[in-house]
């Protein structure tokens, strides 16, 4: 099937103001939240699950890749059209279908925006647990294909945790339910294999969501220290006491800089490090708790630690921490974020790397992170405009995810692999792992159209890929 | 090879330095804009969206892409209500690249209606005398039974059109020439604007105004010199006569001598502190043109630190507020507009969903995006609905038509009023009881 067939398919689907084909349209799909650009043939933004299905069913007759993307504020590059191709926007996938507080579900399509869930159910007192940082835009569809975490992942885990069930649009086109709305359906946990598959397996079209309760009280503090290795210590010791946080989150100089600059906060610029942290459950205990972080903190040498005296005092700590990542761009033109884990207990010694490995590559590095389940996010500030200075960056994301693993940690937390750390995954994986991997990969996407060249190291399908990897920065493909 | 190496090859046009903004290399791409732009959450398409058009024109300045009509329609669907700037973490200023980019496009919409805004723009805007004879023509025109007589012979979409015209006040507001003085001990000393509609649609706010600030302990004065302050030209693509404007007020106000220029318009507020940056580049006017930006403040701003004086009888209403964009996104005036108005005795203030999203007004944007704004006033007359109040407060001469004109087309049935227009009732209620009491 040529170009114009698929066009002329597509057209019957969508009409004319949802799909894109002009240059100064498709242009603006060419990049998600991260710094990688490839321009898609073609976009299509259907609007219901049928739309969907026969989208992909012309994918598969004209044999090109199709790629989904929600709202884009990934950072790992897992909506880029890495082989071109259609991008298949669920943004228009947008409608919550049903909330049922009694057994504490939602279901929702993939175009939900993340907060408008919890606001949909928290007059009632209930609330959607993952929140990632960029929760007032990322889509739910996003979070179930990176397995998105946040903040309160430390309370309460990751979106795999939180998912009962997603409806799918296979490879042909079939609409299948995968788990269901109850807690444990039998058999293979599919459901549990499509969260985390960066659309590299099918389209998720519905999603079936856990509820939590709003808990009666919740408190939140911030920590100033003239030191990094003191609040590094400050998150051990708070842990080790046996207080586990519903929210434990570092930032660094240079990150209040960002947001201080950018959308400010009130964060103080001489600060080497903030440690925000928030406690949650009954009264007495957060109380309780409270007192407990602040004695740990005081006792380290905390410069100050400043309460929030109500909702709104809270919410602007929050902002801050939830835009550090936007704010970048008060500070530099590009930022290459990084997701590696460490051992909470070998935070101190990890902050020491980043910072030599800054020294050493002459980078500025600004961190802010999510220390209590020692996720770290490094952001390398940088302009694409200076020759030679992507490369720079490269090698020194790299230094730093080695860095992650020889301390006993992973190349990712939260953000998934997408085009940007699959270069990096066989330090974690051997070749049997990531054959095992493929395999289960192409028992859901035989052609390997479904978002290729994502998430695996070396072109594994590529001979059933046809397209040329277009502008991808040369050190990211092995 | 690097990642700028491709990029350029990637480029078959040439560069467009004059778009080429630092603005444009302080987004980062994260996408934290997109939920609060009014066009993505109607279209959910991404060259709709703030992010998507600071991309678009990045590529153009890169040479990536044409300036052609595709690159107009997703810069102009923009209402300029610059939500993306409040929701950006690293501070782009996104109408500063918008406005560069449609300066470079020319104003929107085909060859006549661009020719018509030209006109208007140039010809008409900058000269009060003409703008006033426009004004009683047209009051004639809706006195005299013809508006009744033509409406019904009108074509679809101009009868539209026509039925968005603002009625036109009974009398204009014309100042006096001379310092008109405080009542009560002296507080400061301002200049206002009286503006290019506002004396025309809403003499009554403008008296108003002047009223409130002399109750307040302020000598106002209204430079005579001062004209329309050329928000709407900057808006749309023309700059030659906006600066021109610009100069003359900055001149006109600066002679006054005042502490504070106060703007009871929330558009044009926004646009006399972005002088400043509308004359960066002009050596004679560089600096004036900061020093001034930074004296003026919109009324509300102005009054809410300043602090009310003088007795407010009660007002029995319940009221709810509409941010203008140009006054919470433009001027980040929040909280004094709020604190005023709960300051009213017996005044019921109810929070509206999403107070601050655009009405669809937006200057001309009604006019020329008919489909968007409407559907944009019809989710905030839903808004407005679901508060129950009997009042609507937007103290912007724009959102106050729309907003009139959504409560007809869509209901509810709500008053809409100007902020001022309730401070200058209650004050005027209390000083009438007071005398009835002597």
């Amino acid at each position: 099937m040529n170009r114009d067939t698929l066009i002329h398919e597509l057209h019957t689907v969508v009409g004319d103001n949802y799909l894109l084909i002009e240059k100064e349209d498709v242009i603006v799909y060419e990049q998600d939240g991260s710094i990688f650009q490839v321009m898609p043939e073609v976009v299509v933004v259907p609007e219901n699950v049928e739309q969907v299905a026969a989208v992909v069913k012309a994918a598969k007759r004209a044999n090109v890749p199709i790629v989904p993307r929600g709202s884009g504020t990934g950072l790992a590059g897992g909506a880029v059209p890495a082989e071109g191709g259609i991008v298949l926007s669920l943004a228009r996938l947008d409608r919550i279908l049903k909330i049922d507080l009694q057994n504490r579900i939602a279901i929702v399509e993939p175009g939900v925006i993340n907060i408008d869930v919890t606001k949909a159910v928290a007059k009632d007192g209930y609330f959607y647990a993952p929140d990632p940082s960029s929760q007032v835009a990322c889509s739910i569809g996003g979070n179930v294909a990176n397995n998105s975490g946040g903040p309160h992942t430390l309370a309460y885990g990751v979106t795999t945790n939180h998912v009962l069930g997603v409806e799918v649009v296979l490879d042909d086109g079939q609409i299948v339910w995968l788990g269901g709305e109850v807690s444990d359906t039998p058999g293979y946990d599919l459901c549990g294999i499509f969260v985390g598959s960066e659309g590299t397996m099918g389209i998720v079209t519905k999603v079936a969501v856990r509820l939590m309760q709003t808990r009666e009280s919740v408190r939140t503090l911030l920590a100033i220290f003239d030191a990094m290795e003191v609040a590094t210590r400050t998150v051990v010791d708070i842990t080790a006491a046996g207080i586990i946080p519903a929210a434990l989150e570092m930032m660094d100089r240079t990150a209040i800089e960002a947001v201080e600059t950018g959308s400010p906060v009130g964060f103080p610029r001489d600060a080497e490090a903030v440690l925000i942290v928030e406690v949650e459950g009954i009264l007495e205990q957060t109380e309780r708790s409270m007192t407990l972080v602040r004695a740990i903190c005081e006792r380290n040498g905390a410069r100050e630690v400043r309460a929030a005296k109500d909702d709104a005092e809270r919410q602007l700590l929050w902002k801050g921490r939830k835009g550090a990542f936007g704010a970048m761009g008060a500070l530099a033109p590009n930022y290459y974020v990084q997701d590696g884990v460490v051992p909470r207990s070998k935070l101190t010694e990890m902050m020491q790397r980043v910072s030599e490995i800054s020294k050493q590559y002459n980078l500025r590095i600004a961190n802010v992170f999510h220390a209590g389940d020692g996720n770290l996010h490094p952001n390398i500030l940088f302009d694409m405009r200076t020759p030679g200075e992507l490369d720079r960056v490269i090698e020194a994301g790299a230094a730093t995810l080695r860095a992650c693993i020889e301390l006993g940690g992973s190349i990712t937390g939260e953000h998934g692999i997408g085009l940007e750390k699959k270069a990096y995954i066989g330090l974690l994986f051997n070749e049997a792992d990531l054959e095992a991997m493929s395999r289960v990969r192409r028992a859901f996407d035989p052609d390997g159209r479904f978002n290729p060249a994502k998430l695996f190291p070396t072109p594994i399908s590529c001979g059933e890929m046809r397209r040329q990897p277009a502008n991808i920065p040369a050190g990211l493909w092995i | 090879m690097n990642h700028v190496e491709q990029k350029q090859d990637r480029s078959d046009r040439p560069k467009i330095a004059a778009l080429d903004l630092p603005e444009l290399y302080q987004c980062v791409h994260c996408g934290l804009c997109l939920n609060q732009c009014p066009t993505y959450r109607a279209l959910r398409l991404e060259p709709e969206s703030p992010r998507g058009r600071i991309h678009l024109v990045r590529a153009a300045a890169e040479g990536r892409i044409e300036l052609n009509q595709r690159f107009q329609d997703h810069l102009y669907l923009c209402l300029l209500c610059r939500a993306c700037e409040t929701a950006c973490p690293s501070g782009v200023q996104y109408g500063r690249i918008a406005e560069t980019a449609r300066e470079i496009i020319g104003p929107p919409g085909s060859k006549l209606a661009r020719a018509v805004l030209n006109f208007a723009f140039t010809q008409l805007l900058p000269y009060p005398r003409r703008l006033r004879l426009a004004a009683t023509l047209l009051r004639l025109y809706q006195r005299s039974g013809l508006q009744r007589a033509i409406r019904p012979l009108l074509p679809e979409r101009l009868r539209r059109m026509e039925s968005m015209l603002p009625p036109i006040s009974q009398r204009f507001f014309t100042p006096e020439p001379n310092i008109l003085p405080a009542i009560g001990a002296r507080r400061a000393k301002v200049a206002m604007l009286n503006g290019c509609v506002m004396p025309l649609l809403f003499s009554d706010v403008n008296e108003a105004t002047l009223r409130v600030l002399r109750r307040n302990g302020c000598d106002v004065v209204f430079p005579r010199n001062q004209i329309c302050c050329g928000a709407l030209n900057v808006h749309n693509g023309e700059s030659v006569a906006a600066k021109q404007m610009a100069r003359r007020n900055i001149d006109a106000f600066l002679d006054a001598g005042v502490d504070t220029v106060v703007v009871n318009a929330a558009g044009c507020g926004a646009a006399m502190k972005e002088y400043g940056h509308l004359l960066r580049d002009d050596p004679l006017y560089a600096e004036k043109a900061k020093r001034f930006s930074s004296i003026v403040k919109d009324a509300a701003q102005f009054l809410g630190d300043l602090g009310l004086v003088g007795k407010l009888a009660p007002l029995k209403m319940t009221v709810t507020y509409q941010d203008p964009c140009h006054l919470a996104h433009g001027q980040r005036v929040r909280s004094q507009p709020r604190n005023l108005l709960k300051s009213i005795p017996g005044l019921q203030f109810k929070e509206m969903d999403g107070s601050d999203r655009c009405c669809g007004s937006a200057g001309i944007y009604n006019i020329t995006h008919p489909e968007m704004s409407q559907h944009l006033l019809k989710e905030k007359m839903q808004s407005v609905a679901s508060t129950q109040a009997d009042s609507v407060v937007a103290p912007n001469p724009g959102c106050m038509l729309q907003l009139r004109y959504g409560s007809q087309q869509y209901g509810p049935e709500v008053k809409v009023y100007h902020l001022i227009d309730l401070l200058d009732r209650a004050y005027s209620e209390a000083e009438a009881s007071s005398s009835n009491e002597v």
